[in-house]
């Protein structure tokens, strides 16, 4: 198995990564005079888990909201579907099928659930605003389609006895799946999951690390992910990137990373042998 | 027959996606359509149509209008009364300049001009949220009544600087103007409540009403799903200043007949809606007809009270009303700050379960 293979690889479980979804090339960010990324490249192939860990204050957040669009680069590129992209705002990224979830649910609380995933699937509404007026026609045929996607995602992350309660009701792991199911409501390519266990405990992990794994096999979903529990990581993610005060330390299968002597030095330490 | 869904089962996402799901609110619903417009017309008498009907029905459009950007999309506004003005004055100059095209057409009209007001003052929202917004649709509210106290083409150079409408009729039944029936003014009226209120319904049960609300709860996230804040807020802007519009040209061309700009949409208009709203419950349909309805009917009731039932004069009910209404407010808004509504939907929750509680 090679890693640099430009079209792509196997993974140790047998499944089949394609090309190159998305690459990042020499990014760097700066706020001010503190240097949050410092000339970091990557690249995240089709099909594949890909996860970004360091610790605290290591710069992942901030990457993905490069990815994201929130943050632009003061330098480097980033590719996307074989061609650059230019700079452009989140929702201009969000149509180009990104979808996120965030480190402190994002829900809109004042919505249902089966609104909040609803509004997954913005992208998908065409009609404007004086048919839906209307209503009648082709804004309820709409309406309708869309439902029936949203039940799917539903019916996949099995929350649907929640359907019309208030999100702001929710306990925090709902709330995450919640979101979790706006994200896939979207249909997205690429998937970002800013620290999607963060907060749970042992068995809500296990569920929402099963729906992960659930949605990369099948819906064939490009994931990257934020994670700080290092076994969820080492089990999900087919390669790992890793970060440290900004800069690039790591990159390769968990294995690699695990013995990596940089990585080991600053981030496993010496309690993981 | 009561108030609850078991047995009434929904087999397509259509049906799931009523206005009212529920059999028994369905009922109520085209039992109050019905008398309100087949039965109040004929029983109605020229003192219920103006102290009661016409601002209820009038007010109720404009709390709809602002409901729909402070209540669903969550921007601020202290305009309503110079939005209110715009849809008056521009009703009065196509109503004179274009006699001869329905008044129905007019007021349609009158609300596309307003939209177009609103969108203009409603790019600071952009930039600005919360009470800097409010501030900055403050200025629209003074700017405006200036501008239309300023220029005397917008009151056809009249000598006393009213405006007043002139005749006009719907199917040969004067509907403006001095010569109109009570009967004719309030169907009037209602129709156009009628459609606004079904209008602001399908526009927030569906994608825009949920992009609006997405601004409203977390403006970042709704970004990063793919809303656009530009145009979803400045499509709140442009329905809500269209409702308000409408109703500001009701208001002046049925209801009042002449209008002095500063007295009619002044800065205590735009207070009123608001307050509107905050009552009845922001983000509510139904909140909007009930805020309207409280307060234009809590001071009625107090003063046929007072004076009429009591026989106490005339100014000391009147300051008194002040006190007791201003009052009322701060009571209801510590006892249930989220509205009428919201007192309406914990007594549907209650009438669900009915007798049996457990």
């Amino acid at each position: 198995m090679s890693v640099t293979m430009e079209e792509g690889y196997i993974t140790e479980d047998g499944r089949k990564i394609g090309g190159t979804l998305m690459e990042m090339k020499n990014i760097t960010l700066r706020f001010g005079g503190v240097k949050a990324i410092t000339d970091i490249s990557f690249d995240i192939k089709e099909g594949e888990i890909r996860a970004i860990i360091g610790p605290n204050g290591a710069g992942k957040s901030s990457m993905l909201n490069v990815i994201s669009g929130f943050y632009v680069p003061q330098e480097g590129e980033v590719w996307y579907k074989g061609a650059k992209r230019p700079p452009m705002k989140p929702y201009q990224v969000a149509q180009q099928g990104i979808a996120r979830t965030f480190q402190n649910i994002a829900l809109f609380e004042g919505m249902s659930v089966l609104d909040n995933v609803m509004t997954g699937r913005l992208n998908y509404m065409k009609t404007n605003m004086f048919q839906q007026a209307i209503w009648k026609g082709k804004a309820e045929k709409e309406e309708v389609e869309n439902r029936e996607f949203v039940e799917k995602v539903i019916d996949f992350l099995e929350i649907q006895s929640i359907r019309k309660t208030p999100v702001a009701r929710l306990p925090y792991g709902l709330k995450k799946r919640v979101e979790l199911a706006r994200a896939l409501a979207a249909a997205p390519h690429l998937l970002l999951l800013d620290e999607p266990m963060a907060g749970m405990n042992v068995e809500e992990k296990e569920d929402m690390s099963r729906f992960i794994l659930d949605v990369n096999d099948e819906f064939g979903t490009t994931i990257a992910l934020i994670e700080h529990d290092m076994g969820v990581v080492m089990d999900l993610s087919d390669r790992v990137v890793v970060m440290d005060y900004g800069k690039k330390i790591g990159d390769g299968t968990p294995d690699e990373v695990r013995n990596n002597q940089d990585v080991i030095d600053a981030y496993l330490g010496v309690s993981h042998d | 027959m009561f108030y609850r869904e078991a047995g009434d089962f929904k087999t397509t996402y259509t049906d799931d996606n009523q206005t009212f799901p529920i059999k028994f609110d369905r009922y109520r619903y085209y039992a109050v359509l019905f008398f309100a417009f087949l039965i109040v017309p004929f029983v109605i008498n020229d003192y219920w149509v103006n102290a009661v009907f016409m601002p209820f029905l009038i007010y109720a459009i404009a709390a709809i209008g602002l409901n729909i950007l402070v209540g669903y999309c969550g921007q601020v506004s202290l305009g309503t009364g110079g939005f209110m003005a715009v849809g008056a004055y521009a009703v009065y100059k196509l109503m004179t300049g274009f006699p001869e095209v329905s008044i129905f057409i007019h007021i349609l009209l009158a609300g596309g001009v307003t939209a177009m007001v609103g969108v203009a003052f409603g790019l600071p929202s952009l930039r600005i949220k919360g009470f800097y917004l409010a501030v900055a649709t403050l200025a629209a509210q003074f700017f405006l009544v200036w501008l239309f106290n300023k220029v005397p083409w917008f009151y056809n150079y009249s000598a006393s600087g009213q405006i007043s409408a002139p005749e006009r009729t719907v199917l040969g039944i004067a509907v403006t103007g001095p010569n109109t029936s009570a009967w004719a003014t309030y169907l009037f009226c209602l129709v156009f409540v009628t459609i606004c209120a079904i209008i602001a319904r399908n526009l927030t049960r569906g994608t825009t009403g949920r992009k609006w609300m997405a601004i409203r709860d977390m403006d970042i996230a709704a970004e990063i799903i793919g809303v656009d804040p530009l145009k979803s807020k400045l499509s709140a802007f442009a329905v809500s200043s269209f409702f308000i519009g409408v109703s500001g040209a009701l208001f002046f061309s049925v209801y009042l007949g002449a209008v002095e700009v500063g007295e009619a949409f002044g800065i205590n208009k735009s207070f009123l809606v608001l307050f509107m709203i905050i009552i009845g419950g922001l983000g509510s349909i139904f909140g909007s007809f009930a805020g309207a309805a409280f307060l234009v009917l809590l001071p009625v009731l107090l003063k046929n009270v007072l004076v009429g039932m009591l026989g106490w004069p005339t100014d000391l009910a009147a300051h008194l009303e002040f006190m007791i209404v201003g009052a009322l407010i701060i009571i209801f808004l510590i006892a249930e700050p989220h509205g009428l509504a919201q007192l309406w939907r914990v007594a549907k929750e209650k009438l669900r379960l009915w007798p049996f509680p457990h």
